[in-house]
């Protein structure tokens, strides 16, 4: 016999076979058309565009809204978890300089001078204390090496400056900088700038270092340039008015005896410059490395501090998210963090554990009550669920401080166990400050999340299934466990990935009934946030959170399907 | 059908009431013996208790008072699981999650039966419904009438005596409706199983049945086999609720052994009848008549009276001819005659003379 019978049997037209046809039609004879001779496709997507217009329009709103204060922050975040390129924009000629390096020993002199020339820059700028305690979180005692060279370093190239100076008293002179160092076109602007009345009201052209200076004397250009512009911009004064820092004499001193070209420059700079020079190969010398490691502070003989800066010398770096998992960037390569700082990975374990207990305890608790809801008549179950849902009108803080009270050591909780006698009044128990407040607080607070999507799936679960067991035969276990348990399945799934995911990320109630043991992770990367303003380790933890979240929701949605998830 | 079934009540209901608020009953008093290996319907409009009465034989609804019997062992405080009966249920109530050998495994499993028996046991209880193919399926695969095939070899691949029907093939159009009415009478039959089936498609009652119970506020009205249901209904609810029936409105002028005179309400004109339900001269009567059994300008001999008709409405309907007449100051009497060469077509405004054997019209209470 047929398989079908009745209207389920194939009997000649009907609408699917029409479609069938038509689709068979369209294959063997090129592209539908439609009426007015155009591609059917074509003049399909023509009609519904209009409509996707109409929908894309509707959602701008609060597509813009969420773009921009939502989801642009949140990239911007995840971003500076790799984002590094502090090091190389506050030492970029120590960068190049330590490409040369070995790692091992005390890099030679010519990195101390690059370090010398970026750390005068960045103490002007004030950067070299921010770089500090950036390479502070890799290696503990940068922060104050930094602050400390900041002090001394004005301090280097001193010599050679007075050396210059004694040597000719126009080495003093701001113009013979400016006439040395300033592209003559900008000398122009200036002079134009300072003719005018009312130069207050304008600003002094940005300052130009010349092409020639560029060329013949390319350390110190370069240097002069930086400090010229640093001059204009932080002291708001004039380049041609204050006489250069101590380490531009050295830059020149640099330049004048490694190969200067003598033929750049004319007249009266030229005859000064090969004045120098001459004088200049007598100079009484300075050795930067010694200036560095006996003057300032015996730390930059560590290899470990140039390890650090050199192994952080790339603008982006895997290093926030190792610390994030307990290893560390070493100039060694990657290794695991000191077995005492180790902390994350821990955290990590903590957070899921707890939220997976968080989560058990509430489908314990919630499926009966869910269950019970659900076979109540309408009236009750709303009543109940009134019940479920008030939680929410009351604030997150408050119940998370009145689990405090409950269950604090005199608390209200304790106090009855003892007045019963279940516990001695000397050995009351810990329920606070610990895993367990945290877990006792959040299934709480997390409960309703699981009750109402067990309640909605449970609501469309007929109860002519269950009869229908026991009529087979079921014992009433057998019919729920067999029969009904599996149909509510989905709502389990809805509201275990509800509970789970809002867990993993709580940080409210950790903080306030955790105590140390009972913290999650987000109460570390909260730390990291607005307390040691470490957001790159904090974008870093986030960042494998929010992954972590997606992993767990996309093996959910390969084991349960996220279709089977339902809300109600 | 009926030489399977013992004379020795395999199911009995005993002065059984259910009341489901303490005020209303919903089954009054309801005794009924039901024999080993018969059909049996339950039929009544909704709301008659029917189902009611089916569900306490499930065991899912307990009578507040009375006896439910199964094979001489009472059965009121046994739980639905232990009662080995079989049912079907008008949604199918296939379970969404399994497959369908798993449905059908499923009673076999928590009866503890082996592997390859529960195996040979599916397969013999598909290939009875000819489902034989869908082992693998899910019920969302299939159609309605699939399903029903499914859920009915459920109800029965665990061999059980008793099966009970609620309302099985309401859910289903007409054409496949027809087709397994009979083969659930023919699988009934082969089996020699026992059913109750509940319906309110009297169609159904009808053809499927050895006896049918119908049921009215909370009692049964008549129990019966279809064809003395349908020839003699014994009040005037049966006799309106199974098939087409003319009703007249009158009272008893004389009243002998088996047969009554009836002055009838609107024109006065007496009609000759079989007293059923009536006591005493002057007892106000439903009289009762099926429209196939009216034939106009009768030749019944002389102790028939006849009636004045005139032709509201006349239909052809292909293999008979439905004729509506203005009787005794009613418009609703229908007459069927048979569509043969010699029948004569009506049309409206033609006055005719109807008239019928006295035994075909059944004084009722009224």
């Amino acid at each position: 016999m047929s398989s079908a019978t009745g209207p389920d049997a194939f009997t000649g037209a009907t609408p699917d076979n029409a479609i069938r046809d038509a689709d068979r039609a369209g294959k063997s004879g090129g592209a539908m058309l439609a009426a007015d001779g155009t591609p059917l496709k074509a003049s399909l997507a023509k009609s519904l565009r209009a409509q996707k217009l109409r929908a894309l329009a509707l959602i701008a709103p609060l597509l813009i809204f969420i773009m921009v204060t939502f989801i642009a922050p949140i990239a911007d975040m995840l971003f500076r978890s790799v984002e590094n390129d502090i090091v190389s924009q506050t030492l970029p000629r120590t960068v190049v300089e330590l490409d040369r390096w070995d790692g091992e020993g005390v890099p030679d002199e010519q990195t101390f001078r690059a370090l010398g020339a970026d750390l005068m820059v960045a103490s002007e700028l004030k950067n070299h204390t921010r770089l500090g305690s950036r390479l502070n979180y890799e290696t503990t005692g940068v922060s104050s090496l930094f602050r400390q060279t900041g002090r001394d370093v004005d301090d280097l190239g001193e010599i050679y400056a007075d050396q210059f100076i004694d040597l000719n008293e126009a080495w003093e002179e701001p113009s013979t900088w400016m006439s040395l160092m300033a592209d003559p076109a900008w000398i122009e602007n200036h002079e134009a700038w300072a003719a005018q009345e009312d130069e207050d009201e304008t600003p002094e052209p940005r300052f130009r270092v010349s092409p020639t200076a560029q060329q013949a004397l390319p350390r110190t250009a370069r240097l002069f340039s930086q400090f010229a512009t640093i001059i204009q911009t932080e002291d708001e004064d004039s380049p041609t008015e204050e006489e250069p820092w101590n380490i531009v004499y050295q830059a020149l001193y640099e330049d004048l005896t490694g190969g200067y070209d003598a033929g750049a420059y004319g007249g009266d700079i030229q005859a000064l410059l090969a004045n120098a020079a001459e004088a200049a190969a007598s100079f009484e010398q300075m050795n930067v490395r010694d200036f560095f490691v006996e003057e300032i502070d015996e730390d930059w003989a560590d290899p470990q501090v140039w390890g650090t800066i050199e192994a952080f010398s790339s603008p982006y770096t895997a290093g926030y998210f190792l610390s994030a998992i307990d290893m560390q960037l070493t100039p060694q390569g990657i290794e695991a963090q000191p077995e005492d700082q180790q902390i994350y990975m821990l955290l990590f374990q903590r957070t899921m554990f707890m939220s997976m207990t968080i989560m058990i305890s509430c489908i314990l608790l919630g499926y009966p009550i869910a269950f019970l809801l659900s076979n109540l008549p309408l009236r009750t179950s709303n009543l109940l669920l009134i019940l479920v849902l008030l939680p929410f009108w009351t604030s997150l803080l408050v119940r998370t401080s009145a689990w405090k009270v409950l269950l604090q050591q005199q608390g209200v909780i304790n106090d009855i166990l003892v007045w019963i006698g279940l516990v001695a009044d000397g050995n009351r128990l810990e329920l606070i400050n610990n895993q367990t407040g945290t877990i006792i607080a959040m299934t709480h607070i997390l409960l309703p999340f699981m009750i109402l999507p067990l309640y909605s799936v449970m609501k469309t679960i007929p109860p002519h299934y269950v009869r229908a067991a026991k009529s087979l035969g079921a014992t009433n276990w057998t019919a729920f466990w067999r029969v009904y348990f599996p149909q509510s399945i989905p709502g389990i799934g809805a509201g275990s990935i509800l509970v789970f995911i809002l867990s993993i990320g709580y940080y409210i109630t950790p903080e306030i009934v955790g105590g140390t043991t009972g913290t999650f992770i987000s109460n570390r990367i909260a730390y990291h946030i607005s307390t040691s303003l470490n957001w790159g380790l904090a974008a870093a933890l986030g960042s494998i959170l929010l992954a972590f979240v997606l992993l767990l929701y996309y093996l959910y949605d390969r084991i349960v399907g996220i279709d089977n998830v339902s809300l109600g | 059908m009926l030489d399977t079934r013992s004379d020795q009540a395999f199911v009995s209901f005993d002065r059984v009431q259910k009341s489901y608020d303490g005020e209303t009953l919903v089954v009054k008093d309801l005794n009924l013996s039901i024999g080993k290996g018969e059909f049996l319907t339950m039929l009544g409009p909704s709301g008659s208790g029917k189902t009611t009465c089916l569900m306490m034989l499930a065991g899912f609804e307990t009578a507040t008072h009375g006896e439910i019997r199964l094979d001489g062992r009472e059965i009121n405080n046994i739980p639905p699981h232990k009662r080995g009966i079989g049912m079907v249920f008008q949604n199918y109530a296939l379970f969404p999650h399994m497959t369908v050998g798993e449905n059908l495994s499923f009673p076999l499993e928590v009866r503890k039966i082996g592997k390859s028996e529960r195996e040979t046991k599916i397969k013999r209880a598909l290939d009875m419904v000819q489902m034989g193919d869908f082992v693998g399926r899910r019920p969302a695969q299939l159609s309605g009438g699939q399903q029903q095939r499914i859920a009915l070899a459920r109800a029965l691949v665990f061999e059980p005596e008793l099966v009970l029907m609620d309302e099985p093939l309401g859910a289903l159009d007409k054409q496949l409706r027809e087709t397994l009415q009979f083969e659930i009478t023919r699988l009934a039959h082969d089996l020699g199983i026992t059913v109750v089936y509940v319906t309110h498609d009297q169609t159904e009652a009808l053809t499927m049945s050895d006896r049918v119970a119908v049921f009215d506020d909370g009692r049964i009205q008549q129990l019966a086999t279809p064809d003395a249901l349908y020839e003699t209904p014994q009040n005037s609810f049966v006799a309106q609720f199974i098939g087409e029936n003319n009703t007249l409105r009158g009272t008893v002028k004389t009243l002998d052994k088996d047969r009554c005179v009836v002055t009838l309400d609107g024109t006065g004109e007496e009609i000759d009848a079989l007293p059923v339900n009536v006591k005493k001269a002057g007892d106000k009567t439903l009289v009762s008549i099926r429209p196939e059994r009216v034939e106009f300008d009768p030749q019944l001999g002389e102790t028939s009276h006849t009636l004045d008709a005139e032709v509201l409405e006349f239909i052809y309907m292909g293999d008979v001819f439905r004729t509506r007449l203005r009787v005794a100051g009613r418009d609703d009497f229908i007459v069927k005659t048979r569509n043969r060469a010699d029948q004569k077509r009506l049309s409206p405004g033609d006055k005719v003379k109807i008239g019928w054997l006295p035994q075909d019209c059944r004084a009722l209470d009224h």
